[in-house]
């Protein structure tokens, strides 16, 4: 009998606390577009996965009549669960109990449960949804963040970290977003800056709305702070599970090979790439062509256009995907597509995915604000991350790799494994219209017919440079391949790469150029 | 998100290709050369105090104008020896990043 009312006083307690912030806010909440923090927890686990601890953990504190005030569970759901069988730690911030503001006890329950996906190596997902620090708490809302930008640093490179951003992410609760591996934002919804619109207003005396300050598609095309970008929740937390297919749950191991079938026929390889190095189409056609079902995985589609980046998967297995893109921007490296290559090649490292490199590149950019904006130091953060990287590293180069972006792209002196070219590469110094007019300035200068002689260097260097067979003569190149053929050259380099082993000099941690 | 965009012209190393060009390079702000005759803002902020008149003689390194901006008075100074020829300000003005606050006509002495 006593253990029935128990029973029943834990359920009527339970219930309670399951209600969150109460019914007007969760109203308030679906008036904005927004499911509560349960339901998102619900819509991204597997059905009935979900583990949920410390639900009645309460607050302690007492300034500025807080001790009056009950936060139920104290605005954040913390627990365990599966995607697609894949053990996952959740966290999601509950905005509809004190705007979801972190304070101690908030900041704990999260510190929980990422120690606890770091013990037991498993990814960690953290829906943001807050209205940032919990004033009323002081120095020890301060002293939670930093105990989770420690973990979120901690864990980096161990298990995946992933943050969905779904509602307003300010002030220094952006930085553990930062600080992880992949950030999903959703259209409208999403919100992340330092200092807000009205600080901004009042300081500065600059006006801009918060969603053209931080809103997602900012984040997705500007700063470069969003890998994923939708346009509704829905869609995000299909993104998120169709992620975790494809990494591994920590760095302990490899990603799941999953069923799968030959790429679509409906791409024809051999006919994608234009002859004429100076021609633009699409390179993820050709990545599409390659992999299985032609299923490519897209990340940080909006940001740095001219460098592709993603999964996909090669007879099962994932590989992460680096490609110079010839119709945005001709495919040029710059300060954003550098920046965007480089994370993407260490995060491949870090998580044992072997790394593919497409590469058609004309150069770096030209331009002050190039210059200014540092493209020395984030070109160079391409040279470490592929000089770095020790999982197999297979490079394709399809048409142009002049200069400094042959070097950079996975090139054989960065230790790529397997260097590939099709027939059409041009593998040289620069392209033929620049190197004629060094080469044969005197020439050209001196000539009756300057423009004549001009062209003619110019179809001279072509003859004898722009083809693959002089960096192949070198051994620069290993194989000389059709297009057709790339698939097949895929498959078997990473066959007989999947125990490779290489040794590096000892170091506590290198220093990339950040 | 995708917005079907034209091709255009990219010149990289003398080559010209045919590409889509990027917001953000077709937005990219020209440079220009400093002018030492043009004092602007160097920060959003407010003009707390003018110290020079219009027509008033300075050398460079003299104070010109306080502009108040993240609780920090900066001292605005010449940067070469001239007439004040405008002052496009008033006190108490908030003005934003790059904006031209007073211009400074330079003098040519004749050596005595």
């Amino acid at each position: 009998m006593a253990l029935k009312s128990k029973i029943k006083e834990l359920q009527e307690r339970r219930e309670k606390l399951l209600r969150g912030g109460g019914e007007q806010a969760i109203e308030k909440q679906k008036a904005l577009g927004k499911r509560t923090a349960r339901e998102r927890i619900m819509a991204l686990l597997d059905e009935g996965s979900f583990n949920e601890y410390d639900l009645f953990v309460e607050h302690d504190a007492r300034d500025f009549d807080m001790d009056k005030k009950t936060l139920p569970s104290d605005g954040v759901i913390i627990g365990t669960g599966t995607i697609f069988g894949a053990p996952v730690a959740i966290y999601a911030q509950d905005f509809t109990v004190a705007g979801g503001s972190l304070g101690l006890m908030h900041s704990r329950k999260i510190t929980k449960i990422m120690d606890h996906a770091l013990k037991m190596k498993m990814p960690l997902i953290g829906i943001n949804d807050s209205g940032g620090a919990r004033i009323q708490e002081g120095v020890n809302s301060l002293a939670g963040y930093g105990e989770i930008f420690f973990r979120n640093t901690l864990s980096s490179g161990v298990i995946p970290q992933i943050s969905v951003i779904l509602g307003p992410c300010a002030g220094g609760a952006v930085y553990s977003p930062a600080l992880t591996d992949f950030v999903f934002v959703v259209d409208n919804i999403s919100k992340m800056f330092i200092t807000g619109p009205e600080v901004i207003k009042t300081v500065l005396g600059e006006e801009i709305s918060m969603e053209d300050l931080g809103g997602a598609r900012v984040h997705s095309e500007i700063t470069g702070n969003a890998h994923f970008f939708s346009s509704s929740e829905e869609e995000c937390f299909a993104q998120i599970k169709k992620l975790i297919t494809f990494i591994p749950w920590h760095n302990g191991q490899k990603a799941r090979t999953a069923d799968t079938a030959e790429p679509d026929p409906g791409f024809n390889i051999d006919k994608i790439v234009p002859d004429d190095p100076t021609l633009p189409y699409d390179v993820k056609d050709v990545i599409k062509s390659t992999v299985d079902n032609s299923d490519f995985f897209e990340i940080m589609e909006n940001y740095a256009r001219n460098i592709v980046i993603g999964f996909g998967r090669i007879g099962g297995r994932t590989a992460g995907f680096v490609a110079n893109q010839p119709l945005e921007m001709a495919g040029v490296l710059d300060v954003d597509s550098s920046d965007k290559a480089a994370r993407f090649i260490r995060y491949c490292d870090a998580f044992n995915i072997p790394i593919i490199t497409f590469v058609d590149v004309p150069g770096y950019l030209p331009g002050i604000d190039q210059e200014h904006a540092g493209v020395i130091r984030h070109g160079a953060k391409v040279l470490y991350a592929y000089s770095e990287a020790t999982v197999p590293k297979i490079t394709v180069i399809l048409r142009k790799a002049y200069g400094g972006g042959y070097i950079a792209m996975a090139s054989r002196h960065l230790r790529s494994d397997f260097v590939f070219a099709w027939p059409t590469a041009e593998i040289a110094v620069m392209g033929p219209e620049g190197a004629a007019n060094i080469i044969f300035r005197k020439e050209i200068m001196s000539s009756d017919d300057p423009d004549g002689t001009r062209r003619l260097k110019i179809e001279e260097y072509k003859k004898m440079f722009a083809n693959p067979y002089v960096a192949a003569s070198r051994g620069y190149v290993d194989a000389v391949i059709e297009p057709s053929e790339t698939r097949r050259s895929l498959l078997h380099s990473l066959a007989v790469s999947e125990n490779k082993m290489i040794q590096v000099p000892e170091k506590k941690h290198g220093l990339p150029p950040f | 998100m995708k917005e079907e965009k034209e091709l255009e012209s990219l010149n990289i190393d003398s080559t010209i290709y045919k590409t889509r060009l990027s917001g953000k390079f077709k937005n990219r702000k020209p440079y220009s050369l400093p002018d030492p005759s043009r004092v602007l803002s160097f920060i959003s902020g407010t003009v707390l105090e003018i110290l020079v008149k219009e027509g008033q003689e300075v050398r460079k390194g003299d104070d010109l104008m306080i502009l108040e901006a993240m609780k920090m008075q900066n001292r605005l100074k010449s940067q070469q020896d001239g007439l004040v020829k405008k002052v496009c300000v008033k006190r108490g003005d908030k003005v934003i990043k790059g904006i031209l606050l007073l211009e400074i006509e330079q003098i040519h002495r004749i050596p005595s």
